[in-house]
């Protein structure tokens, strides 16, 4: 049986097996390359390494995309007190 | 009006309205209202995918990055690193270099914080990314913008998803004036009305998202952007009447018994 490492990944401790690469990852997870932005321990991959660059014991991986956003979205449970102009 | 394309940056667009894409009840929904508005231009924010529900779509599915510039913002940023990080995510995630750099300096208000966006903007630039900064209707601080390279200057009408309309007129105005780079009226437009007075004054684009996702029936609310974003434009081009106290008759008075 292959050897696992713990990882993080958008926060979540996840297993993953220790000869894996981010590309591996990021099927896996059935996630699409073509339009994410991975952050490995706080540096930004290019995407022709993904298959390349394996991950170690301990690494943080951010996987982000892009959402619906034109004002910031209203962090919840911080209520800002809103009043209606009206 | 034919052939009055805004320019930015060399990329030409044909609606001088430009789109959020945030606070919509689904994609679907979304994507009719981007539609109905004519946008040439949608702004996204750039956030974590989630891992643990892998069924939840896309927005670029429902976008054609080839249809539609996409332009990431930096939303949700209260420093320049934080900032710089997101800026250059998007860069890594996406399309272009084109991003729309906020810096906000207060969570109530999501007034920009404008010492910290010419910091960023600064940074950026030297990167090669393209940068629209939403800014505060500060003249000066619009210039000093321009002068780090930004090819078109945001600055806000009212508070992020306040509906409050164009507040300062006069300084918007100046802006116009001033800059000669084109300038974005960001943020802050509650209805068709305050739109089109965007425009009358003289801005080249408008954008906006609360306004039209937070309506009741945001497709319509869209098309009536539309309209107001053209119209506006439309009356600045042709140059309105001076305002008078007192009243001119439309008729002669000539030939009258």
């Amino acid at each position: 049986m292959a050897e696992t490492i713990q990882i993080q990944v958008n926060g979540e401790q996840r297993g993953c097996r220790a000869d894996a690469t981010v590309g591996d990852l990021l099927r896996e997870l059935a996630i699409k390359t073509e339009r994410v932005a991975v952050e490995l321990n706080l540096e930004i991959m290019d995407r022709k390494d993904f298959d390349h660059r394996s991950l170690k014991q301990g690494d943080r991986v951010e996987i982000l995309s892009f959402i619906g956003g034109g004002a910031p979205v209203d962090v919840q449970g911080k209520g800002r007190g809103f009043v209606h102009a009206e | 009006m034919q052939n009055d394309r805004l320019i930015i940056a060399g990329r030409e667009f044909t609606s001088r309205l430009f789109v959020g894409t945030g606070k919509y009840k689904d994609f679907a929904e979304t994507k009719k209202a981007i539609e109905a508005s004519g946008a040439d231009v949608v702004t996204v924010a750039v956030r974590r995918v989630n891992i643990t529900d892998r069924s939840k779509e896309n927005l670029l599915d429902y976008l054609d990055p080839k249809k539609y510039t996409i332009l990431p913002n930096t939303a949700g940023c209260y420093n320049v690193e934080d900032a710089l990080r997101y800026a250059r995510l998007a860069r890594a995630a996406g399309v272009s270099d084109l991003i729309k750099l906020e810096v906000l300096g207060d969570e109530r208000t999501l007034f920009p914080d404008t010492v910290g966006l010419l910091e960023a903007a600064k940074i950026l630039v030297k990167e090669g990314f393209i940068v629209l900064p939403y800014t505060n209707d500060d003249p000066i601080v619009a210039q000093k913008l321009v002068d780090i390279g930004c090819p078109a200057v945001m600055p806000l009408a009212a508070p992020i998803g306040s509906g409050l309309g164009i507040r300062n007129p006069y300084n918007l105005k100046i802006i116009m004036e001033m800059i000669k780079v084109p300038i974005i009226v960001d943020a802050g437009v509650g209805t068709a009305s305050d739109a089109a007075f965007a425009m009358e004054l003289g801005a080249d684009a408008v954008l906006m998202n609360t306004a039209i996702a937070g309506a009741q029936d945001p497709i319509t609310m869209a098309e009536a952007m539309k309209f107001a974003v053209y119209a506006g434009r439309l009356a600045y081009k042709a140059g309105r009447i001076p305002r008078k106290l007192y009243a001119t008759a439309s008729s002669p008075i000539e030939g009258m018994l």
